[in-house]
């Protein structure tokens, strides 16, 4: 069965039977961004390191840079998002997913919130 | 002090309202020793405008206005006719005295001219998508070669020897601060430079002047195909609009980039500035652009409407992270072109341009017949290189006592490379006369 | 429903949404429904008339002559029409009260207008001899003067094209003067900005290479002195500090802090948007500062033409002005004259390099001066003075229905929020889009950013009393109906204006930057 964990920068990633982390923004990140109108994503085959830059998202009044939950090699990327960004708002656990990661170090997994603490997280920010 | 409609009563009133004694006590914040303790006194105090008006018209009459001589420079600067009309419309107060169009309810006038703005300058160089305007010609090449940079991730550009070197002052500015590389070729008066062969891996753009700066016009296809092959990006700098209107379009001989000055459709040469630069690439390059753009939408009754679009490019919301420091555009100035351009239209724009290309092609062959004179392009639109006997800048000298401003010596614009010393830049516009013309031949013809 | 009906006169019938009477054209009293000039297209008329074009032989270098470009025909008269009837679509500062914060929108004389269009000053190339342009250099020198004296100011670099270009000219001259002074490059990295900056400044200090540090404001609005001092080394290069700054308030520690800056070798860069403020009460020189660029359309009156063309003088301290790019201007013995590269027998070639073509804003610089010269010291002491004074006026006058973000007094504008709306569902935005029903320009919405549901107000010395009080009064009747729990009105708002609130969703997510052919 699959784990997601999530970041202090509302990003999930979620870890499937081949080991491969799929990433997306959280419920609540999109909530408080309103209408997704662009994502920019990874090249495939990028490197990347635990909290290094590696998309943007935007809405009409803001862009936010998405960080890596661990550190690894960026294997696919969700282009559907390039012409229905909308999905980032629609779906974002599901079809508004950003980009898929080969997790360099398992242990970095280990130390990301589950989402009980997750959702004490968000609540304590108010 | 007529622009202050405050009364003595009024402020006696307002000073109440607010509870102070005085106004020094709404500046306690600033420290007492930077506090000025009444008017400066090295200043004048205020005049009325009749007063203003006098010394201002002395400093105006001390110059000697291009359209009161035959005036034949260009090299980035154009003297054309702008219709009556134009600097009437732009005058309004409500495309005058209004702001960047941020509550877009109110400033639908200013939105939809610079949609059609954007529509002209993306139709005229050939491209997909331009943005609301820059500051000048100079910075948009600049702002190109940036861009370029940033689509390709590579750092060294290559300019042309036929690129204005004011163009090439302003890039080499940004480059020496930004930190990247320039590759710059010999000043090219013969238009014979290859620059395919300076293009390599690491190569973001090459950059040529269409017509280059010494009036030559080219064939860029091959050059463009050569960038592509190389992922390189073509950036082609235009600093005549109006040759847009007969010369095939940037955009068809493969470019990627299209940076523009914009001044002698609508604008007065007024010394330099303000100009406006023009700004166009290819749709798939659009958030990577600098500036303003302007988009089409929809209102709350369904109703076609226009908004400042992909401002998240931008340094007020990007801040450190932004495509380009640029606040302004060059609104004003951008409406006095879409304005002259929407009078010209297909017929007038196409019909300007072939008079001004038979004018110069029948003044290039008055001087070619000047004895030991020659005029060294083989191809150019309505400003050409004359190869003078002697130095250039003497010769312009003597003419100008003369009454004829006959063009730009190249050494005033390559001051470091004397072998261009004996050249001229000579352009002519269509308020020029055959007079004038015959003027500048006679002239050259005595001081020679 | 002719919701599918395509645009461009396609004025909605629906009585209750365009609130009035449908009406058979589209139109609506004054309102005008414009087409695109591209769908007013009527192929083989000109709004010229040109002469016949000589018959000679094209020499183009062996290219084709360009086929059709797809640009429409229009006649004059229809050319006119179309401009007119999009211009007045604008709210603009010669209709009423414009008073958008860290804008500075004050009246535009014009004056300015006519002298900046004498044929001595539009008329005149700019590669002109400068044997026939002394007067143009004259006119320049003449507002360098200007500029200097009322800054205190040795120097003042003329080209930069906005003010954003200015700051960057600025941001240059120090860099050159820390790389000259550190032999050839400065290991410094890091500029100083406030989190209240306006988003110039860190773009500004990333494009000439450095890196932004993040200066956090007090619980007064101001810089925190301590919090400062502890980001205060030697790898700092310079601060950027806007003051008056961008919550309306003047920074109390300024010379503390040029102080403080200077002792580490490093320089301070005041970011002069709000110039208007204190211009002719107090020079920037006596505050210590070594660089500020001034926005001559806002300090200075020249017309803000719907987002430009700007004007970004840079006035430098001894130590910079060596490094202010080319071209400038010198004095010889009977003449002035220009310095416009390295190659100047004249040039030292500190000059830090080339910011824009040919001179600078000339057309902005005669307006300037026009401005300058009308008003005297004496005149811009008292704008200044009148600025600050309506600013306060409007804060005392909502206070108790709006209490301001920080204690005043404050300088040009006033900074309010809302969240004494907390509980009303109105936000700022809905007060705006109501003033804008009332027939008022809004104040600068959601700026400065580190203030949650900013309403930032700058009136300008521009309105008398009697402007300044409708205004006020509309507001006041505003948030009263808001408090009221009257929400729906805000969320609709506005009503009455020839388009009611745009999709910037839309707009954003399939941009459509231009007109095709359909």
């Amino acid at each position: 069965m699959a784990t997601i964990r999530f970041t202090k920068d509302h990003e999930w990633i979620r870890v499937e039977d081949d080991g491969i982390g799929v990433v997306g923004i959280t419920a609540h990140a999109q909530e408080r961004l309103g209408d997704v109108v662009f994502v920019e994503l990874p090249d495939i085959g990028k490197q990347v390191e635990q909290g290094g830059e590696i998309a943007v998202v935007e809405s009409v009044k803001a862009a936010s840079d998405i960080f890596a939950p661990v550190a690894g090699e960026v294997v696919a990327a969700n282009d559907a998002l390039t012409d229905e960004p909308a999905k980032v708002n629609a779906d974002p656990l599901g079809e508004g997913w950003f980009f898929k990661l080969r997790p360099r170090d398992p242990a970095q997994l280990e130390a990301l919130m589950d989402e009980a603490a997750y959702a004490r997280f968000v609540e304590e920010l108010g | 002090m007529r622009y202050l409609p405050l009364t003595a009563a009024d402020r006696a009133a307002m000073l109440a309202t607010i509870g102070v004694a005085s106004v020094d006590e709404l500046f306690h914040d600033v420290p007492v020793s930077a506090r000025l303790d009444g008017p400066i006194k090295a200043l004048p105090n205020h005049q009325g405008e009749l007063a203003v008006e006098r010394r201002l018209r002395e400093m105006a009459e001390r110059n000697v206005p291009a359209g009161s001589v035959a005036c034949f420079l260009g090299a980035g600067a154009y003297r054309h006719h702008v219709p009556a009309s134009v600097d009437y419309l732009i005058q309004r107060g409500e495309f005058l005295t209004s702001y960047t169009p941020y509550q877009p309810e109110i400033t639908q006038g200013t939105l939809q001219y610079l949609f059609e703005f954007q529509t002209q300058v993306a139709m005229l160089t050939g491209m997909e998508v331009a943005n609301a305007s820059l500051y000048d010609g100079a910075t948009a090449c600049a702002e190109a070669v940036m861009m370029a940079n940033r689509v390709t991730r590579r750092k060294k550009a290559v300019l042309s020897g036929g690129l204005h070197p004011h163009y090439c002052a302003v890039t080499e500015t940004e480059a020496r601060f930004v930190g990247f590389e320039l590759v710059e070729a010999a000043p090219d008066p013969e238009g014979t430079e290859d620059l395919a062969g300076l293009v390599d891996d690491a190569t973001s753009c090459v950059v040529v002047q269409y017509p280059s700066v010494f009036g030559q016009v080219h064939d860029y296809t091959a050059l463009a195909q050569a960038c592509h092959a190389k992922g390189a990006l073509l950036i082609v700098v235009v600093t005549e609009a109006v040759a847009l209107g007969l010369l095939p379009s940037p955009g068809s001989m493969g470019a990627d980039i299209v940076a523009a000055e914009g001044q002698s459709l609508g604008n007065a040469l007024s010394f330099g500035g303000p100009y406006v630069g023009l700004f166009a690439c290819r749709d798939k390059f659009v958030r990577q652009m600098p500036g303003r753009l302007c988009g089409e939408t929809v209102d709350a009754d369904g109703r076609r409407g226009f908004v400042l679009t992909l401002s998240t490019r931008e340094q007020h919301i990007r801040r450190e992270k932004a495509t380009s420091n640029i606040c302004t555009n060059s609104g004003l100035c951008a409406l006095a072109f879409t304005i002259h351009l929407s009078l010209l239209g297909e017929s007038g724009l196409g019909h300007l341009a072939r008079l001004n290309h038979a004018m110069a092609v029948q003044l290039a062959d008055k001087i070619a017949a000047l004895p030991g004179v020659s005029v060294l392009n083989d191809g150019f639109f309505n400003e050409f290189t004359v190869r003078l006997p002697r130095r250039a800048r003497k010769v312009v000298d003597a003419l100008t006592a003369r009454g004829v401003l006959a063009g730009v010596p190249v050494s005033r614009l390559f001051p470091q490379d004397d072998r261009l010393a004996d050249l001229m830049l000579v352009a002519v516009t269509e308020t020029n006369t055959e007079a004038q013309m015959d003027a500048l031949c006679w002239a050259l013809k005595e001081v020679l | 429903m002719n919701a599918m009906t395509p645009p461009p006169t396609s004025a909605s019938d629906d009585i209750s949404a365009v609130g009035g009477p449908g009406t058979v054209s589209g139109h609506r009293g004054l309102q005008l429904e414009e087409a695109l000039i591209f769908e007013l297209d009527r192929p083989g008329h000109a709004g010229v008339d040109l002469p016949p074009v000589p018959d000679v032989p094209l020499r183009l270098g062996g290219l084709a002559p360009r086929a059709r470009i797809g640009l429409p025909d229009l006649s004059e008269p229809e050319v006119v029409r179309h401009y007119t009837r999009l211009s007045q679509k604008n709210y603009a500062i010669d209709a009423g009260i414009y008073p958008l914060g860290s804008c500075t929108m004050k009246h535009n004389p014009r004056l300015n207008e006519k002298m900046a269009r004498l044929p001595g000053f539009a008329d005149v190339h700019p590669m002109q001899p400068e044997s026939t342009v002394q007067g143009a250099l004259q006119l320049i020198d003449a507002l360098a003067h200007w500029l200097k004296t009322l800054t205190g100011m040795p120097a003042v670099a003329l080209s930069p094209a906005a003010g954003a270009q200015g700051e960057l000219c600025g941001m240059m001259a120090i860099r050159a003067a820390l790389d000259h002074r550190e032999g050839g490059k400065t290991a410094r990295r890091r500029v100083l900005v406030p989190e209240s900056a306006h988003g110039t400044n860190p773009a500004t200090a990333v494009a000439c290479g450095f890196t932004v540090a993040t200066i956090p404001a007090n619980d007064r609005g101001r810089v925190d002195l301590e919090a400062f001092k502890a980001k205060l080394d030697g790898d700092v290069a310079a601060i950027m500090l806007t003051n008056p700054n961008t919550c309306g308030l003047f920074e109390p520690d300024i010379v503390e802090i040029a102080q403080a800056v200077h002792d580490v070798g490093a320089f301070f860069y005041c970011d002069g948007a709000n110039f208007n403020a204190i211009v002719g009460r107090v020079r920037p020189a006596d505050l210590g500062i070594d660089a500020m660029h001034i926005n001559l359309h806002k300090t200075f009156s020249t017309p803000h033409g719907g987002g430009g063309p700007g004007s970004g003088p840079v006035v430098l301290s001894e130590p910079l002005a060596p490094f202010a790019p080319y071209p400038y201007l010198v004095h010889t013995a009977d003449s002035l004259r220009l310095v416009e590269s390295a190659a100047d027998p004249t040039a030292d070639g500190r000059a830090f390099g080339r910011l824009k073509g040919f001179h600078g804003q000339m057309g902005m610089f005669v307006r300037a001066l026009s401005y300058m010269m009308s008003h005297g010291a004496d005149g811009l002491y008292q704008a200044a003075s009148d600025a600050v004074l309506n600013a306060n006026y409007v804060m005392a006058r909502l206070r108790d229905l709006l209490p301001p973000t920080f204690e005043g007094p404050c300088m040009h504008e006033a900074l309010f929020d809302d969240r004494s709306l907390k509980d009303t569902g109105v936000e700022t935005l809905g007060i705006a889009k109501a003033l804008i029903d009332e027939g008022f320009h809004p104040f600068t919405v959601y700026f400065p950013l580190v203030v949650h549901g900013a309403m930032l107000i700058e009136p300008t010395e521009t309105e008398s009393k009697r402007s300044l009080d409708r205004f006020i009064n509309s507001l006041r009747g505003l948030i009263l109906r808001a408090k009221a729990g009257d929400t729906a009105h805000f969320d609709a708002a506005p009503h009455f204006t020839p388009r009611r609130r745009l999709d910037e969703t839309q707009a954003a997510r399939k941009p459509v930057l231009r007109w095709k052919q359909g």
